[in-house]
């Protein structure tokens, strides 16, 4: 793998403790390029990382990010799961180190059941692409702590097989234990559980949703927002929230 | 040359999209006695010898691990493929 292009007009800022994140590309990967770049914009340093690699190169958190693993031939997210880099990123999930899946990467962390739940396709069956509203439900994660509980963000989503679901015991575990990170909100574009959008492990370092986050940090290049067209940039406090919760941690 | 035919479903109380758009197209077409679908998948694992109680317990471990998720699918059945009803051929079973 090519290292990763710098963005123009960003670098990286050396300040935040340093922090590194990885970004693990895996065949049929699409958004690790996005996902790095949004980590750059956020003031971190983006590792690439392979999924043959057992190693994480000492990163201080992982982005699983976005795509078709595999071409999600046997399931989303399936094959991936016993890919080396997997076994490391299980090992340090385990240890507390934040992981985030987004979309594809969500459906890697259940398959790897370090996320309860699966995904199967939409209830409507058609690929889905909008600017979704989500509602905050837990601002207390590694990767959601610069939100406040309950705030209306907006960043796209596009999927086909995103439907949550999970047994109702499983699912009334995750309500108690306020491990329901996002909700969608106005519409659920899939007909997940409960209108689950993302979840996380019970210590909050590992959380996985189906939205993108890394399609939207930068204005002029994101979903509409009351600014105006294109300039939403909520999916960017993800990427700063966890790179506070390491300098705190 | 030996073959083990593993079949997955999707569990019961998961509703399967792709078994409602099939079920909701079947009375287009004049099919009007099915009143639900539900699809799943067949896998042929295909061994170079015999099809050995080895072979069959490792198809099991293979199904549990990865050819299904326990979370959404049940593994319906695995056995070997000479042993299920008109299969040893390789042919289409006839009514």
């Amino acid at each position: 793998m090519s290292a990763i292009e710098p963005t123009s007009g960003t670098t990286t800022a050396p300040g935040i403790g340093g922090a590194r994140i990885g970004v693990i590309t895996f065949p049929g990967t699409l958004d690790d390029r996005d996902a790095a770049r949004a980590v750059r914009l956020a003031g971190g340093e983006a590792v690439s990382l392979w999924h043959a690699d057992a190693s994480l190169h000492d990163v201080d958190a992982v982005v699983l990010p976005g795509g078709f693993s595999y071409g999600d031939y046997l399931r989303a997210g399936a094959i991936s799961r016993f890919a080396p880099a997997m076994a490391a990123v299980v090992d340090a999930a385990k240890g507390g180190m934040p992981v985030l899946g987004i979309c594809n990467g969500f459906q890697v962390l259940t398959e790897a059941h370090l996320l309860p739940g699966s995904m199967v396709k939409n209830d409507h069956l058609h690929f889905v692409c909008r600017e979704q509203s989500l509602i905050v439900e837990n601002a207390r994660t590694a990767w959601t702590n610069e939100f406040r509980r309950g705030q209306q963000i907006t960043i796209p989503l596009k999927n086909q097989d995103g439907q949550f679901v999970a047994d109702e015991r499983t699912l009334d575990e995750l309500e108690g234990e306020g491990r329901v990170v996002f909700r969608y909100d106005g519409w659920n574009p899939n007909g997940s559980r409960r209108d689950i959008a993302g979840i996380s492990n019970d210590r909050g370092n590992v959380v996985g949703l189906m939205p993108h986050p890394e399609h939207a940090v930068e204005a002029g290049f994101g979903p509409a927002s009351a600014e105006g067209p294109r300039s939403g940039v909520d999916g960017l406090t993800f990427f700063t929230s966890v790179l506070s919760s390491l300098v705190h941690a | 040359m030996g073959r083990v035919v593993v079949e997955v479903m999707p569990k019961p109380e998961i509703l399967d999209p792709q078994g409602k758009a099939v079920v909701g197209a079947l009375p287009r077409l004049g099919f009007t006695q099915f009143s639900g679908v539900r699809q799943g998948k067949r896998f042929e694992l295909e061994v170079d010898g015999e099809v050995t109680p080895e072979i069959l317990a490792a198809a099991r471990e293979a199904a549990a691990t990865l050819l299904s998720n326990p979370v959404i699918e049940d593994v319906v059945s695995v056995a070997d493929a000479a042993e299920v009803s008109g299969e040893a051929s390789g042919a289409p079973v006839s009514a």
